[in-house]
């Protein structure tokens, strides 16, 4: 395609940082869409506004989700993304591939549409940017034959995902991927087929670093923790420190309970276990030395979300400690009774964190039949409006 | 008709054998230099992780180029992180240097370990989205280019995670980064009631307003807008494409600093206003790259080591911050939404 049209965006190819206009260009060697893409935005560029229609609602056969429909509001200035449809494709756990699987799909999107990517999207789906409403069903055809299904979108649920856990990182205290690809196998028909108030995410990290963010942007977090003491090879401890680390300044004093503490003359760190709270500040300094305890497990955290509309929230414990081993009937179970919940008693675009912010966590936790405890919360009420359930009292007949 | 409903391809088909020999049983790693992780098993084995930026938004003949590197020095395995960057997966040591040059030709980045600043997660802005303020892409890139020491060398204080969502729906939930950049649209939706009547159930509208600023006009069969309760938020565009949101004049760009995801030392917290607004100006948006910039550069300057942004903002307060950061404190500052009220200092403890 030629420069001249697009003088604005051009300059975007110039830095030190990959550019994304020279991928739209590459991908606008082999198609006309990615060049009316890029000429568009070079439109949005000139105007400082968006080019795309309202929404609009595609898809393939048997599926409610999965495929984001895209219309251009200039179609007659770019006929090529007139219809330019993005499908989400459910992404192996922890974002593993095999050249043969990546050329497989890069083969099918470049016959079915723009060639153009996002490796991947913000949820974890791969996203293939850009196809026509005729091109859809062939495409979703081809990507099922190779494999590949698709993911998440609406009010479903969405793309579960998981950090890299036991494949390639000694801090995870649960699988990732094991639980990240059974609860997407248990729950597809939530997946394919949005039936729900709104979207809901399940995210799955190994450990508190939460590596995918679960806890900002997972309406279901699952956090793998521990309990018993920090296990600790204190010959490795001493090698750390030999090699310059400041055990004193870097590791003890950043302890956020003071739940260590470093003898310089003998080489030797303490820990209070009843002290620590698995923030994996110490481990995360001293991976040779330190690991999590023995008994591994998860923390669950309901709630997390954006802002729209009340506001962001972080999520919610609660279930302080749940061990996780396949088949998770405990895990699926408790997620099947929250999205009947929500399902039942949430409003129209309303996240479940919304609902129980609106309705109560008691309600929430009865209803879920999960017992309250003080790990759920940082502090108790102030206020002395406590509901009580009607059983709890006594009523004159 | 297709297969349907069977998920994703089984994880174990995509990892490399040492993972699977070892999967579960990695005793410790090390970062041998940025953008280079070195995990070590428990049975002795090793593989390295060679760390590389993307622009995310990419051509199927990038892929392939990454197919290509993956299979001359990785067996044909490679992954992608959280932040969209790729790995290399490499089992045989002697791999890695050539690797690293061969990308380095190519002009990406190795780097976005430890210390560093790693890839920005972002959202589809003009690409694709109906509903944005701003630009996604371009202004990452702009940003990544001014920042791209920082991704490259390991000479920050700590961690830092820079992210993008382009309206306040934040689908790129950068609500809790050390430093958000959210388009922000300040201005009430314009009703077009004709198509409001054709297209739109008006009790959906009207319940879409979380300030409750839409009412029914049955006279026109559409709605009305209370504009002084107008917060700007978008659902109801969500909801009607009648409810048209996108004003070119006045959309624009805010700053966030000193979120954090993750739990180590200080519980995660929520990134807060730091500039509430600034010019959308493509193509390279010379505004916010210089906030951003400035906004890393204070920090890196100022901030103890091992803290992250958020860390090093209460430690010193938010007013020395805004003091030391030189951005004047408004009235935009506070809070005036539904949980303003834990955000007002309640005691006479405070900097000047």
């Amino acid at each position: 395609m030629s420069d001249a049209q697009t003088p604005r965006v051009n300059e975007l190819e110039k830095g030190s940082w990959p550019s994304f206009v020279k991928e739209i260009k590459r991908a606008a060697e082999k198609h006309p869409a990615a060049g009316d893409l890029l000429r568009q935005l070079e439109l949005s560029y000139a105007e400082k506004v968006g080019h795309w229609k309202h929404g609009g609602i595609v898809g393939v056969k048997g599926y409610g989700g999965g495929v984001i429909g895209r219309y251009s509001d200039k179609p007659e200035e770019f006929p090529h993304v007139k219809e330019f449809h993005t499908m989400r494709v459910n992404q192996p756990s922890g974002w593993f591939y095999t050249t043969k699987a990546l050329r497989e799909l890069c083969d099918i999107w470049d016959k079915y549409g723009s060639g153009l990517t996002n490796f991947h999207g913000s949820t974890g789906d791969i996203i293939l940017l850009g196809t026509t409403t005729q091109n859809l069903q062939p495409c979703f055809d081809e990507l099922s034959d190779a494999g590949f299904d698709l993911g998440g979108s609406g009010g479903g649920l969405r793309t579960p995902s998981a950090c890299v856990g036991p494949a390639r990182c000694e801090f995870s205290c649960i699988d990732t991927l094991d639980v990240c690809h059974s609860l997407t196998l248990e729950f597809q028909d939530f997946l394919h087929r949005p039936q729900w108030p709104y979207k809901f995410k399940i995210k799955v990290a190994g450990c508190p670093n939460d590596c995918v963010a679960s806890i900002a942007r997972a309406d279901f977090a699952i956090i793998g923790t521990w309990k018993g003491p920090i296990q600790i090879d204190h010959a490795a401890v001493a090698e750390y420190a030999q090699n310059g680390l400041s055990i004193q300044e870097e590791v003890v004093e950043k302890c956020p309970t003071r739940a260590l503490a470093w003898d310089s003359e003998r080489k030797e760190l303490k820990l209070k276990p009843e002290d620590c709270v698995r923030c994996m500040h110490c481990i995360n300094k001293m991976p040779k030395a330190l690991r999590p305890g023995e008994q591994r497990g998860a923390t669950l955290l309901v709630g997390g979300k954006a802002t729209i509309l009340k506001s962001a929230f972080l999520g919610w414990v609660i279930v302080p400690f749940m061990e996780l081993k396949p088949p998770y009937t405990e895990l699926k179970d408790l997620l099947r009774k929250i999205f009947d919940w929500w399902d039942e008693n949430g409003k129209n675009r309303e996240r479940i964190g919304e609902l129980i912010y609106r309705v109560g966590m008691r309600t929430f936790l009865k209803a879920v039949g999960l017992p309250p405890a003080p790990q759920m919360v940082f502090r108790p009420r102030a206020n002395p409006y406590v509901f009580w359930w009607p059983e709890e009292v006594k009523r004159n007949a | 008709m297709p297969r349907t409903d069977f998920g994703p391809p089984h994880y174990m088909e995509m990892l490399p054998p040492v993972i699977k020999r070892n999967y579960g049983r990695w005793k410790y790693h090390e970062i041998l230099r940025p953008g280079v992780l070195k995990h070590v098993a428990e049975s002795g084995e090793e593989i390295y992780s060679v760390r590389v930026g993307s622009p995310r938004l990419v051509s199927t003949d990038f892929i392939r180029e990454v197919c290509d590197l993956a299979d001359k020095y990785c067996d044909g395995y490679v992954r992608f992180t959280s932040r969209h960057n790729i790995e290399f997966l490499v089992t045989n040591k002697e791999n890695i240097e050539p690797l690293i040059q061969e990308v380095k030709a190519k002009g990406w980045p190795v780097g976005g370990t430890g210390n560093c600043l790693s890839n920005m997660v972002h959202t589809q802005g003009w690409i694709h989205c109906h509903t944005p303020a701003t630009d996604a892409s371009g202004i990452v890139k702009a940003v990544m280019d001014e920042l791209y020491e920082y991704f490259v060398e390991e000479k920050l204080p700590a961690k830092l995670r820079i992210s993008l969502a382009c309206c306040l729906n934040m689908c790129g939930a950068v609500h809790c980064s050390d430093i958000a950049i959210l388009g922000v649209h300040r201005t009430p939706p314009r009703v077009d009631h004709e198509l409001l009547a054709k297209v739109s159930e008006i009790p959906t509208v009207v319940a879409s307003c979380p300030t409750g600023a839409i009412r029914p006009n049955p006279k026109l069969k559409s709605v009305e807008v209370n504009e002084e309760r107008c917060m700007y938020c978008g659902n109801c565009f969500t909801m009607s494409p009648a409810m048209q949101i996108m004003d070119p004049e006045n959309d624009g760009v805010s700053i966030w600093v000193g979120g954090k995801v993750s739990n180590a030392r200080t519980a995660p917290m929520f990134s807060r206003l730091a500039i509430p607004y600034l010019p959308n100006n493509p193509p390279r948006w010379p505004e916010v790259v210089e906030a951003v910039k400035k906004l890393v550069e204070v920090w890196a300057t100022h901030a103890r080591k091992g803290e992250r942004m958020g860390e090093w903002i209460e430690r010193i307060g938010w007013e020395t911050f805004f003091k030391l950061a030189d951005i004047p404190f408004t009235d935009k500052h506070i809070d005036d939404f539904i949980f303003s009220v834990p955000t007002f200092r309640t005691t006479t403890q405070f900097r000047w």
